[in-house]
């Protein structure tokens, strides 16, 4: 793994290539990287800087065998990532990363892959996603769930629909509530477990959403026959360093910054929805 | 006067009236040498030209909640033990600027700061202190990155160690294996012996840095006798340690004792003020805070001590993970006694009592360990 710069606390000023409002309220980042490129996993994540404003770590939404390109795409929410949305082509942004670990693809090899995505939690799972199409031949069946808020908040919308026509790729969606018009499932992420056929004995599923929705996946997951150590998560909580060396990404002991933030279920499971941890 | 160098782990005899050339030659290789001073009626770490300048003839007077110091009858230098700052706060300062940006444009560069950091001598370093700092080196070490500013001045300082001679009623560093007795970490290691008619200090040399030093001070050889003398008063101030942690089972408190009733009593004495975590020796838990002109031309980037104590300090989108305050101080305390093992190898906590002196109400980690570790009803929770 390669670091984007020498010194991990001082940001990579990167110029912003493309801006693409994906909803109301996300949008996608596509910055040219720093003379010596950049290259990280999937599930791996960047600290964004907006100049004068703060620091937020942002998952990676790219292709990881793209290393011309960093792109991140976000969900305006705060102070930084609201003023983010406001950035236009040729402006700046500063970068650190990446950081954390990763969806262990490489170690996945021949297995079923089941995807689950909750809103922005889309946004680190699609260089799975990338990767795994463009070395299709090397996993077995592949699964993507998604929910959303509402139709018009479903992120990535053209290539999901694009995808959506690939005979090698199964992709439910679901959305929360909907207006007359939306023909497809409407209900949280679990109602679209009863239609799925899983191979326990072969399958490792990646969840990214909020821990609520992780929490009942992996209970149908269980019902389903799947171990814990068949189970990855993506986890989150306050990051400042990026570096397991501020403290606030704690996780019982856990640096969910530099240990996660994808853990393998079974590693946190006592830690997992431990209430006020 | 011609003497044999000092060697590794050599002992030597120094006069009181003779400790001073411990500070020449320490200056003389470019030292800046820092010790306990008096500042505003507390002991303070601060910049040390003479031994003058040490609190001679002071001792104090620590329990939960208090700290006062005391002229005693005895002209020691070192007849007290900790304060509320340790070395980290020259280790690992404070606040600290990390770098600074300007607006070019459509973008902005970044300035990193290149610090020039002075080489400390730390003299008077108590053993819990030391423990305190070789856990620092630690954190500021992880499995997969490292500080540049803590190592730098780290790499560069020099510590000479005082064995405690006599603990406050707040130390607990026995339980926790880091003292009184200095025993690593040190490049010298003093003992201040008085008696009736001498004063003076037996050296020890804990690395080839520290011998050099000793060798150019005037010395004598060490006799059976003074080591006897220093024996006793090593054993004496170790019998005269009053508080104990019992440390068999620490793990139980976050493993079993999660939910313990104890987490809500203590947190209804407990204001989250947060000094237990400032004067903490291994705390380290920061913030990053960004700063800008209000042109908007200028942009800076600082660190700043943190702590877990603060409702911001878990705060993501939607709310604060620990909103309680019971989950704040439990989160304080398991990682201190239990979560640090896993993350660092080593406890976080050396037993220097400095979070029972320096909290406004007392509470004494001691006694809250003791409770929780023990099931509600008095059993003891099986492994």
């Amino acid at each position: 793994m390669k670091a984007l710069i020498k010194d991990i606390m001082a940001p990579a000023v990167c110029v912003i290539q493309k801006f693409r409002k994906e909803t109301q309220d996300t949008f996608t980042l596509e910055l040219s990287p720093p003379e010596e490129g950049f290259s990280f996993s999937p599930g791996q994540f960047n600290m964004l800087y907006m100049y004068g404003i703060g620091e937020v770590p942002i998952s990676i939404s790219g292709d990881p065998a793209d290393t011309g390109r960093i792109i991140h795409t976000i969900r305006a929410y705060g102070a930084v990532t609201s003023r983010m949305m406001t950035l236009k082509k040729q402006e700046m942004i500063g970068v650190r990363g990446p950081f954390g670990t990763h969806w262990p693809i490489e170690d996945l090899v021949g297995r079923d892959i089941l995807l689950v995505a909750g809103g922005i939690g889309i946004a680190p799972l699609r260089p799975v996603l990338f990767h795994i199409l463009s070395n299709r031949t090397r996993y077995g069946k592949v699964l993507l769930l998604y929910g959303e808020r509402t139709p018009g908040d479903l992120i990535f919308r053209n290539q999901i629909e694009s995808w959506r026509g690939r005979f090698d790729l199964e992709l439910e969606v679901t959305v929360d509530s909907a207006r007359e018009g939306w023909r497809g499932n409407v209900g949280v992420v679990t109602t679209l477990m009863p239609r799925i056929v899983l191979d326990p004995s072969n399958t490792a599923a990646m969840l990214c959403g909020p821990e609520i929705m992780m929490h009942y996946t992996i209970q149908e997951l269980t019902k389903k026959g799947l171990r814990d150590d068949q189970i990855y998560i993506s986890m989150e909580r306050n990051m400042r360093c990026g570096i397991g060396l501020c403290g606030h990404c704690q996780l019982g002991p856990t640096f969910v910054c530099k240990d996660g933030p994808v853990f393998l279920l079974s590693k946190v499971r006592h830690l997992f929805r431990k209430r006020e941890l | 006067m011609t003497q044999n160098p000092v060697k590794l782990a050599d002992e030597v005899v120094i006069d009181r009236d003779d400790l001073q050339q411990i500070l020449d030659v320490l200056e003389s290789d470019g030292y800046q040498t820092i010790g306990p001073v008096i500042r505003e009626g507390v002991m303070v770490y601060g910049e040390l030209k003479t031994v003058f300048d040490l609190p001679v003839g002071w001792t104090d007077e620590q329990g939960p909640g208090s700290y006062r110091l005391k002229k005693s009858d005895t002209p020691t230098l070192f007849g007290y033990v900790v304060g509320a700052q340790s070395w980290k706060k020259y280790l690992y300062p404070s606040v600290s600027r990390l770098w600074r940006s300007e607006r070019e444009g459509n973008g902005f560069s970044v300035i990193e700061e290149k610090d020039q950091f002075p080489a400390y001598a730390f003299f008077g370093a108590r053993s819990c202190e030391i423990s305190a700092i070789s856990i620092q080196d630690r954190v500021f070490n992880n499995d997969k990155y490292s500080d540049y500013n803590y190592n730098e001045i780290r790499r560069k300082s020099f510590i000479v160690a005082v064995n405690c001679t006599k603990p406050a009623g707040t130390c607990f560093c026995a339980s926790m294996d880091t003292g009184p007795k200095a025993f690593a970490g040190f490049d010298i290691a003093l003992t201040e012996l008085l008696t009736n008619k001498r004063h003076f200090f037996i050296a020890e040399a804990g690395s080839d840095r520290g011998a050099s030093v000793l060798s150019r001070v005037t010395f004598r050889p060490v006799t059976k006798d003074d080591k006897a003398l220093a024996l006793g008063v090593h054993q004496a101030a170790l019998r005269q340690m009053v508080r104990r942690l019992n440390t068999s089972n620490l793990a139980a408190i976050f493993s079993d004792h999660f939910d313990h009733p104890q987490w809500e009593k203590v947190s209804g004495r407990c204001l989250t003020c947060g000094n237990c975590t400032m004067v903490c020796p291994t705390c380290f838990c920061h913030t990053i805070e960004d700063k800008t002109a209000l042109d908007g031309l200028y942009a800076e980037r600082w660190r700043k001590w943190d702590s877990c104590f603060t409702k911001d300090f878990s705060y993501i989108h939607g709310g604060s993970i620990r909103a309680s305050e019971k989950s704040r101080y439990r989160q304080w305390l398991t990682h201190k006694l239990v979560t640090w093992v896993e993350q660092f190898g080593t406890l976080g906590c050396v037993g220097c009592g400095r979070c029972i002196t320096w909290c406004p109400v007392g509470i004494d980690i001691t006694e809250e360990a003791s409770v929780i570790m023990q099931a509600p009803d008095g059993v003891s929770p099986s492994i």
